[in-house]
C-alpha cells in the first residue's frame, strides 16, 4: 500500500509553465490521469516517476522524495510512453534484463511469471522489433511489473493498442488495482479512464481542474451549459418558448438560426419536441456547437 | 558497483549497429597504410605516421564510436528511462559502459597502433607506443562518455574537440600539448622510448590523464541521476 503525493507542485520550462502548482493524492486502486493532449501529463508522469525536478514543491512516495532518489524504483514501475528502442532483444530476455537490474533472486521464474500474466509467453522468443504495437506495450509492462512494485505508473498505455488488446490490458490493470496497488494512468480519452479508473484526476493547461469518481467527473462534464444550434420553421417563436423553460439559460437568434444555452441536458433534450409540436414549429435541425472534449475542459478549468 | 546487466545490454547496442563496421574499418586503414608505406619505403618512413595517425586520428574516432555507442542513442531518444527505473547505482550504469567502450577502444584502437608500430620494425618503440595509447584511449573513452551524457550532439561536440583543439590547434601552438589527451599519451610513451617526442612533463601527462578519466566516468555517472525526460508536450 503505497501513496504518492505532490505538494503544490510546479515545473516550468524557461518561461512555459507546463505544471502549475499542482496537489495530489494517488492511493491504491486504479486512478486515472484526465487532459487534453499538451496539458502537462507527461510532465507530471516524469515528476512522479523521478525523472524531473519539479521547479517548485515536492513530490514524495509514502514520505521519501522521489527527484535522485535511486531506491525509489524498488516500489516504483514506470510504463513510458516512449518506444523501446531495444528491438535486437527478445521479449524474454528484455523482461529478464529488467529483473536482472533488480536483482531479483529468481529472476527467471520472476520472467516467466510475469510474462504468463501479460499473455505474451508465446511472442516472447521473437524479437521485439517484430511485436505489434499492443505486444509490444505488454512487454513493456511485464518489465514494470516484474520486481511487484507497488505502484504503478503508465504514461497513454492504450494509445495505438487495438480494441481487443486494450481490453485485455484494462482487465490486466483492473486486477492489479484491486490487488491493493496503487496504479496510475494518463489518457486523453474519457471513455477510457471512465471504464477503467475508480478515481479520476483532470488536469488541464498545467493545472489540477477536478477531482473525483468517475460519476462526479461524469456530471461535472454532462451537467455544464451546453450550446446547440437550432434549425426550425419559427425560430423566433421557438426562442420565446424556450427561454421560458428552466434548463435554458439563455437563447439568442444568429442569422438563420437559433443558438440555445442549456443548464440541463437531460430535460432539454426530453422537453424539446413536445414544446415544438405545442407551438406548431418544425425542428429542422438541431447541432452541439461545442462537443469536443477541449470545451468540455476549458469549462471545468473555468468553472 | 560493475553491473554486468547493463555491460551486457551496452555489449549488444555496440555489437548490434552499423556503426560497428565503421569502428573496425579505422584499425584496418591503420594498419593497411602503415604497411603500405613499410613496403614502398622503409620502416623508419612509416614510423614517422605511427604516432600522428594512430594518436591523434584513429584512437579519438575509435573512442568517440565506441562511447557514444552505448550512451549515446539511448539518451538521445529517452529509452535510457528503461535503465534507470531501476534501484541501480547511476555511477555503476556509467562504470559499466565505460567499462564497454574502454575494451572496444582498446581492441580497436590501442591494439591496432602497436601492430602497425611493430610492421615499421623496432619493438621497444612498438611497446611504449602502445603504453601510450593505452593511457590515451582510456581518457579519451571517459571524456567522451561524459561527453555523450551531456549532450545530444556528442559526436559533433567530441569531433570539434579532436578535430579542431587536438589536431588543429595543438599542430599550431605547442602549449596545446599541455590540455591535449593524445600529447600526454606521446609523453608517456616518450618515457619508454626516445624515439618519441617530449611534448610536457611526465608528472602532469599522468596525473592529467588520471583526473580527466576519473572524473568523467564520475561526471557521467551524475548526469544520468539527474537524467529529466522531457515529454513532448
Amino acid at each position: 500500500m503505497s501513496n504518492l503525493v505532490l505538494d503544490s507542485a510546479s515545473r516550468w520550462f524557461g518561461n512555459v509553465v507546463a505544471v502549475n502548482d499542482v496537489s495530489l493524492n494517488i492511493g491504491p486502486g486504479v486512478t486515472g490521469l484526465l487532459g487534453p493532449n499538451g496539458a502537462g501529463k507527461t510532465t507530471l508522469m516524469a515528476m512522479m516517476a523521478g525523472f524531473l525536478a519539479p521547479s517548485a514543491g515536492h513530490v514524495t512516495l509514502d514520505g521519501m522524495p522521489v527527484w535522485r532518489n535511486t531506491e525509489i524504483y524498488r516500489q516504483i514501475g514506470l510504463v513510458p510512453e516512449r518506444e523501446l528502442s531495444f528491438g535486437y532483444l527478445t521479449g524474454r530476455q528484455f523482461v529478464r534484463a529488467n529483473a536482472d537490474l533488480h536483482r531479483l533472486p529468481d529472476a527467471a521464474e520472476a520472467t516467466e511469471r510475469i510474462l504468463a500474466e501479460v499473455d505474451m509467453v508465446e511472442p516472447a522468443a521473437r524479437r521485439l522489433d517484430t511485436y505489434s504495437k499492443g505486444m509490444r506495450q505488454r512487454v513493456k509492462i511485464a518489465a514494470a511489473l516484474v520486481h511487484q512494485p507497488s505502484v504503478l505508473l503508465l504514461d497513454e498505455p492504450f494509445n495505438g493498442v487495438d480494441p481487443r488488446q486494450r481490453m485485455h490490458l484494462m482487465d490486466l490493470l483492473r486486477r492489479l488495482g484491486d490487488d491493493g496497488r496503487t496504479v496510475l494512468f494518463s489518457s486523453h480519452i474519457l471513455e477510457e479512464v471512465e471504464r477503467l479508473a475508480r478515481h479520476i484526476e483532470v488536469v488541464v493547461s498545467g493545472r489540477h481542474a477536478a477531482s473525483g469518481d468517475f460519476g462526479a467527473i461524469r456530471r461535472l462534464m454532462t451537467d455544464r451549459p451546453v450550446q446547440y444550434a437550432v434549425q426550425s420553421s419559427d425560430n423566433r417563436a421557438l426562442g420565446a418558448v424556450l427561454m421560458a423553460r428552466a434548463s435554458v439559460r439563455a437563447v439568442s437568434l444568429r442569422g438563420d438560426h437559433l443558438d440555445v444555452q442549456v443548464d440541463d441536458l437531460g430535460s432539454f433534450a426530453v422537453e424539446l419536441p413536445g414544446l415544438a409540436r405545442q407551438h406548431d414549429v418544425t425542428l429542422f435541425e438541431l447541432s452541439p456547437s461545442d462537443e469536443s472534449l477541449e470545451s468540455v475542459f476549458a469549462y471545468l478549468v473555468a468553472r | 558497483m560493475i553491473n554486468t546487466t547493463i555491460a551486457k545490454l551496452a555489449l549488444q547496442a555496440l555489437l548490434g549497429r552499423r556503426r560497428f563496421y565503421l569502428l573496425l574499418a579505422f584499425p584496418v586503414l591503420l594498419i593497411g597504410l602503415v604497411g603500405l608505406v613499410t613496403a614502398l619505403t622503409d620502416g623508419e618512413a612509416a614510423w614517422e605516421i605511427v604516432p600522428g595517425l594512430g594518436y591523434t586520428l584513429v584512437l579519438p574516432l575509435v573512442a568517440i564510436l565506441a562511447a557514444s555507442s552505448v550512451l549515446g542513442p539511448e539518451v538521445d531518444d529517452g529509452s535510457i528511462v528503461y535503465l534507470l527505473s531501476k534501484p541501480v547505482s547511476r555511477y555503476g550504469i556509467a562504470i559499466s559502459k565505460w567499462l564497454v567502450a574502454l575494451a572496444a577502444t582498446l581492441v580497436a584502437g590501442s591494439l591496432p597502433i602497436f601492430v602497425a608500430a611493430l610492421i615499421t620494425g623496432d619493438t621497444t618503440r612498438a611497446v611504449a607506443l602502445f603504453v601510450g595509447a593505452v593511457v590515451a584511449g582510456t581518457t579519451y573513452s571517459a571524456l567522451f562518455l561524459a561527453i555523450s551524457a551531456v549532450t545530444r550532439h556528442a559526436v559533433i561536440a567530441s569531433l570539434m574537440f579532436v578535430l579542431i583543439w587536438e589536431s588543429l590547434l595543438g599542430n599550431l601552438f605547442t602549449g596545446v600539448a599541455w590540455l591535449s589527451i593524445s600529447q600526454w599519451g606521446v609523453r608517456i610513451a616518450h618515457a619508454l622510448s626516445d624515439e618519441l617526442p617530449d611534448p610536457a612533463n611526465l608528472p602532469w601527462a599522468i596525473g592529467a590523464s588520471l583526473v580527466v578519466t576519473v572524473v568523467g566516468v564520475w561526471f557521467a555517472g551524475d548526469r544520468l541521476r539527474s537524467f529529466s525526460l522531457r515529454g513532448e508536450d
